[in-house]
């Protein structure tokens, strides 16, 4: 095989607001680059877990190697790389783009910009990158290219006048974006010939080929037999296999050489010695210092994960383990629990990033969950003068040993059509939120900004948000800082007993709603026991509200017809099995899903 | 010799009452005919099959065993009678409905060996027997019982129901009222349960959700209510009497359903007729439920299966605390080899603090409070694998 010209090489990747139509994209490119025919098309090949599929929604960055013959007779090799679109995943997204040289937007050509459109561009733009527009869904009755191109250019300030109108979905108009990716997108540097850089911006875990690194050679060439090492872990092993990405496959190739986006397999068996947004390095010729890496993105959303079934407690570690590994903005610690027993205290980018999560471990890892109520972390001052970062609210110290608490802020920016801006300031203003200015775009919209705490936004804002606006709104947000904030601790009492995994920090003013709501919700998932069952919210040992699951007195099956007992032998064991997945609280059998149900305590608001 | 219940079924019936899931439908005169042929067949090639047994009872259940011709029913006897030796003392009952029997029916199911009828009353309030769907009034009942005791039976078994559509505590204490001045020998009195794929699942739903019908507002008591007529059953049919030997069975000194205890105490029992379900030395099958598979003479049963020792554990407590004297330790020992405590020790012991059963020297039993929340208890006796 020959060497690869790297002045034929691009990496790029496509950014985009979620559903404008960056997957579909990104499907035609790989499409009309042949390295797939028509037929060997699945709908939007790069999202390749299930859970993305069904969702719609990219969530881990996806790679693909295809060749490109251009019009000027040259064969071109792209690397795509795919990029996450929701505001949980811009870790992921920033990942990737320091793989890239330059970077696609596509703008949706009815909805123009939207918040997330204006946040990942200024994260491409951050990251050095070219970036290009395209106008996508110009088959529209309601499209309005010429309106977006003056948005684009106005808004954000590139240049977008010979942007491509394109119609991903129905591939009108692909061919000149290829043509600009030739164009526009600047080849790599780097010299072959260097020490070997690398960056490794993800990995997998494969049950046959060890850990498999994804990396962007920066300098140098790495091959089989190459014995590299990791920068910042010191792990060293010896190459035993390097490739690139098909479609959904892994392609092994003779080498990787500087500015190429490949694999390598190393026989690493322990998934902690590869961290994403390391420098690999030539071990017998290392490079003098490590790429910069990745600033380390910090969980925002906390909550507690338990095995359903308290033997599964190493089965969970393993799966989060291995779930760390290609998604590093994952953490998680041991913790106990006196309602659940032993689990983890994990933490998140944000609430989808959560279910996401607890989805996978659920189907990739066949683990039966019970999540408790997610909260954010709150700073605690201490009399005393100690400052605890609060991530289970179990742990808050005695109010008496509180001097005040702080809790997260972010800067948010809500684009909104005109028509909707009083129902979305009420939304953010019920929500504590500080109005902090607005902007007009173009005459029919707006961008809002708020600063909003944290925790007003991670359990349903983002629907709220959609369904005030009849889905216009589109929202980003950033963390700004701590503030000081007048919370206090929320705690369950089932029966009289508290339950630690029920527990939650909120603010004052919203304590006694969430407290009604809580044991309102309970009330309906506890069963009937043989006697009464108070459910109560408190706030610092004073009940503020109250609901009785009442006693069980009648549970008799009348008939049992002509000996025919196999439905009544399975109502038993129906009854059973349900008791089998009950957490015993003192005297009261809690089903599992109670300790979920208190996640949707907005729903039919 | 061994022991053998026999049940036949009958599934058919003028009308469908808008509460019952049974295996039963409105069929043509036709239909019923060749339905009996093929339960003769069956009979006749079953019996071979149960040569060393006796028949200590007979059942003929449905359904509406009385749709049937005098004639045919008493071709199944018939057959019956020179199938298998039925003991001189076998309880034999037939199921009526108040609307298909006259004298001479009953006068002619005596006459050829019934000694025991089991009426389906339901209610004495005509407007709820027009809410269950039922097809007879008050006074057909009434009729029925009366020509019963003339062609005469002395082994009458009433049943009733409560927590019905439109009924009160009062009309239900009503229609115990009534009954108890007809003295039958023994009444069943179950609560209405709302199944799946009756039309009252489509009214009421599973619970508490309710529905208006043919413009009038009919609804299901509540809990509460529910609640009263249930302490009332036994208050009232004890007071007269009638010993509770069942969750929902009540009967005066003597006159408990042997052929119903066979089944609460695992006897050998078979049934004949689609859908019929038996159990013979601890194997349990069943006929398949489709007619016209049996009318085209079909003979396969469903799946056999024999149960496991666990399972025979399990079905020896949970169908034996049914009945209000419990089950017998000794009789434990003897089928198992062990004692019951070794297997059940925890959970009897469990169960005993939380008032809900007594484990006495000899047997154990429900509580007053137990047979309320009787699957509650008999859930705890499935065993772990």
């Amino acid at each position: 095989m020959s060497k690869i010209d790297q002045s034929k090489i691009r990496n790029f990747c496509i950014v985009a607001h979620i559903d404008h139509g960056k997957s579909t994209l990104a499907d035609r490119i790989i499409e009309k680059t042949g390295l797939l025919t028509s037929r060997e098309m699945q709908a939007q090949v790069l999202d390749n877990m299930d859970l993305e599929r069904e969702r719609g929604i990219t969530i881990k960055a996806q790679t693909v190697r295809t060749v490109y013959k251009a019009e000027d007779g040259e064969e071109y090799i792209f690397n795509l790389i795919d990029t996450p679109g929701h505001v949980d995943f811009n870790y992921e997204v920033s990942r990737s783009l320091a793989a890239c040289d330059g970077a696609i937007l596509v703008v949706d050509a009815a909805q123009g910009i939207e918040a997330q459109t204006l946040a990942n561009v200024y994260l491409a733009l951050d990251h050095n990158l070219d970036v290009f527009p395209v106008i996508n869904k110009i088959d529209l009755p309601s499209a309005e290219p010429d309106r977006v191109k003056d948005e684009i250019e106005d808004v954000i300030g590139i240049e977008a006048q010979d942007a491509p109108l394109i119609s991903a979905k129905n591939g009108i108009g692909i061919e000149e974006v290829l043509e600009q990716i030739v164009k526009k997108i600047p080849a790599p540097k780097g010299n072959p010939d260097s020490p070997l850089q690398a960056l490794i911006f993800d990995s997998l875990y494969d049950p046959y080929k060890g850990v498999i690194i994804f990396c962007r050679i920066v300098e140098g060439t790495v091959k089989k037999g190459t014995k590299i090492k990791m920068m910042a872990t010191g792990a060293s092993e010896e190459v035993v296999e390097v490739g690139y990405f098909g479609a959904g496959q892994f392609i092994p190739c003779d080498e990787l050489s500087a500015g190429m986006v490949g694999y390598i397999t190393a026989s690493i068996k322990n998934v902690k010695d590869t961290a994403v947004g390391d420098t690999v390095t030539d071990a017998d010729r290392p490079c003098s210092e490590p790429l910069p890496g990745y600033k380390k993105v910090n969980s925002m959303v906390y909550c507690g994960l338990y095995p359903a079934d308290g033997a599964k407690y190493p089965d969970l570690r393993d799966a989060l383990e291995k779930l760390q590994l290609n998604d590093a903005s994952l953490n998680y610690e041991p913790e106990t629990s006196i309602a659940l027993g032993f689990g983890f205290r994990c933490g998140f980018l944000g609430l989808l990033h959560l279910e996401i999560i607890q989805e996978r471990l659920e189907r990739e890892y066949n683990l039966d969950l019970v999540t408790t109520a997610p909260g954010v972390i709150y700073k605690v001052y201490k009399t005393n003068g100690e400052v605890i970062e609060l991530t289970n609210p179990s742990n808050l110290p005695d109010p008496s040993e509180i001097e005040y608490m702080e809790e997260p802020i972010v800067s948010a920016e809500i684009m909104v059509t005109t028509e909707f801006i009083g129902s979305i300031m009420e939304l953010c203003q019920e929500r504590r939120g500080r109005y902090l200015g607005m902007e007009y775009i173009e005459g029919t919209r707006a961008l809002l900004k708020y600063e909003l705490p944290l925790n007003e936004i991670i359990y349903d804002f983002f629907d709220a948000l959609k369904s005030r606006s009849r889905g216009y709104a589109s929202f980003d947000y950033e963390l700004k800082g701590y503030e000081q904030s007048k919370l206090v601790k929320l705690d369950i009492l089932i029966n009289k007993e508290e339950v630690d995994a029920l527990s939650f920090i909120v603010h004052a003013d919203s304590a006694y709603e969430r407290g009604r709501k809580m044991c309102e919700k309970l009330k309906d998932e506890i069963p009937r026991h043989l006697f009464e069952i108070p459910i109560q919210a408190a706030v610092g040992g004073k009940v503020i509200a109250r609901e009785t699951v009442r006693a069980m007195r009648k549970d008799v099956l009348a008939k049992c017809y002509g000996g025919d007992i196999t439905r009544k032998k399975k109502l038993l064991e129906k009854q059973k099995e349900g008791k089998k997945r009950m957490r015993q609280i003192g005297n009261v059998e809690i089903p599992q899903k109670a300790f979920m149900s208190v996640l949707k305590l907005d729903d039919g608001k | 010799m061994k022991k053998l219940s026999v049940y036949i079924h009958i599934p058919f019936c003028v009308r469908k009452c808008f509460y019952c899931d049974f295996l039963s439908a409105a069929a043509t005169e036709e239909t019923k005919q060749q339905y009996v042929d093929k339960l003769i067949e069956e009979i006749e090639r079953e019996a071979e099959n149960y040569r060393e047994y006796e028949v200590v009872s007979v059942f003929f259940g449905g359904g509406t065993p009385s749709v049937l011709k005098t004639e045919d029913t008493e071709r199944i006897m018939r057959v019956l009678r020179g199938n298998f030796t039925i003991v001189q003392s076998a309880e034999i009952t037939s199921e009526v409905n108040p609307k298909t029997a006259d004298f001479a029916k009953l006068k002619a199911y005596h006459e050829m060996g019934f000694n025991r009828l089991s009426i389906g009353m339901q209610s004495t309030d005509d407007r709820e027997l027009r809410a269950l769907g039922r097809i007879h009034d008050y006074q057909d009942f009434l009729d029925v019982f009366e020509a019963a005791r003339r062609a005469g039976f002395q082994n009458l078994n009433v049943d009733i129901m409560s927590a019905l559509p439109g009924q009160s505590v009062k009309s239900y204490e009503k229609t115990l009222e009534k009954v108890l001045q007809l003295q039958p020998e023994h009444i069943s009195a179950y609560s209405l349960i709302i199944e799946e794929g009756t039309p009252f699942y489509e009214w009421f739903g599973e619970e508490e959700n309710q529905r208006q019908r043919t413009g009038e507002c009919v609804q299901l008591p509540n809990e509460e209510e529910e609640r009263r007529m249930y302490e009332l059953t036994e208050k009232m049919l004890e007071k007269k009497g009638y010993h509770r030997y069942e969750i929902s069975n009540y009967a005066k000194e003597g006159y408990a359903c042997r052929h119903n205890q066979a089944y609460w105490t695992r006897q050998d029992y078979v049934g004949f007729g689609i859908g019929a379900a038996s159990l013979i030395e601890n194997r349990r099958f069943q006929n398949k439920s489709d007619l016209n598979q049996y009318l085209a003479g079909e003979v396969e049963k469903e799946e056999q299966i024999q149960l496991t020792k666990k399972e025979c554990m399990e079905e020896f407590m949970f169908l034996g605390l049914r009945l209000t004297k419990g089950v017998e330790k000794e009789q434990f020992f003897e089928q198992f080899s062990l004692p019951l405590e070794q297997v059940y020790g925890d959970v009897l012991k469990k169960q005993e603090s939380l008032g809900l059963l007594v484990n006495g020297e000899k047997n154990v039993y429900l509580t007053k409070k137990g047979l309320d929340v009787s699957n509650l208890v008999m859930a705890e006796f499935l065993l772990d694998e």
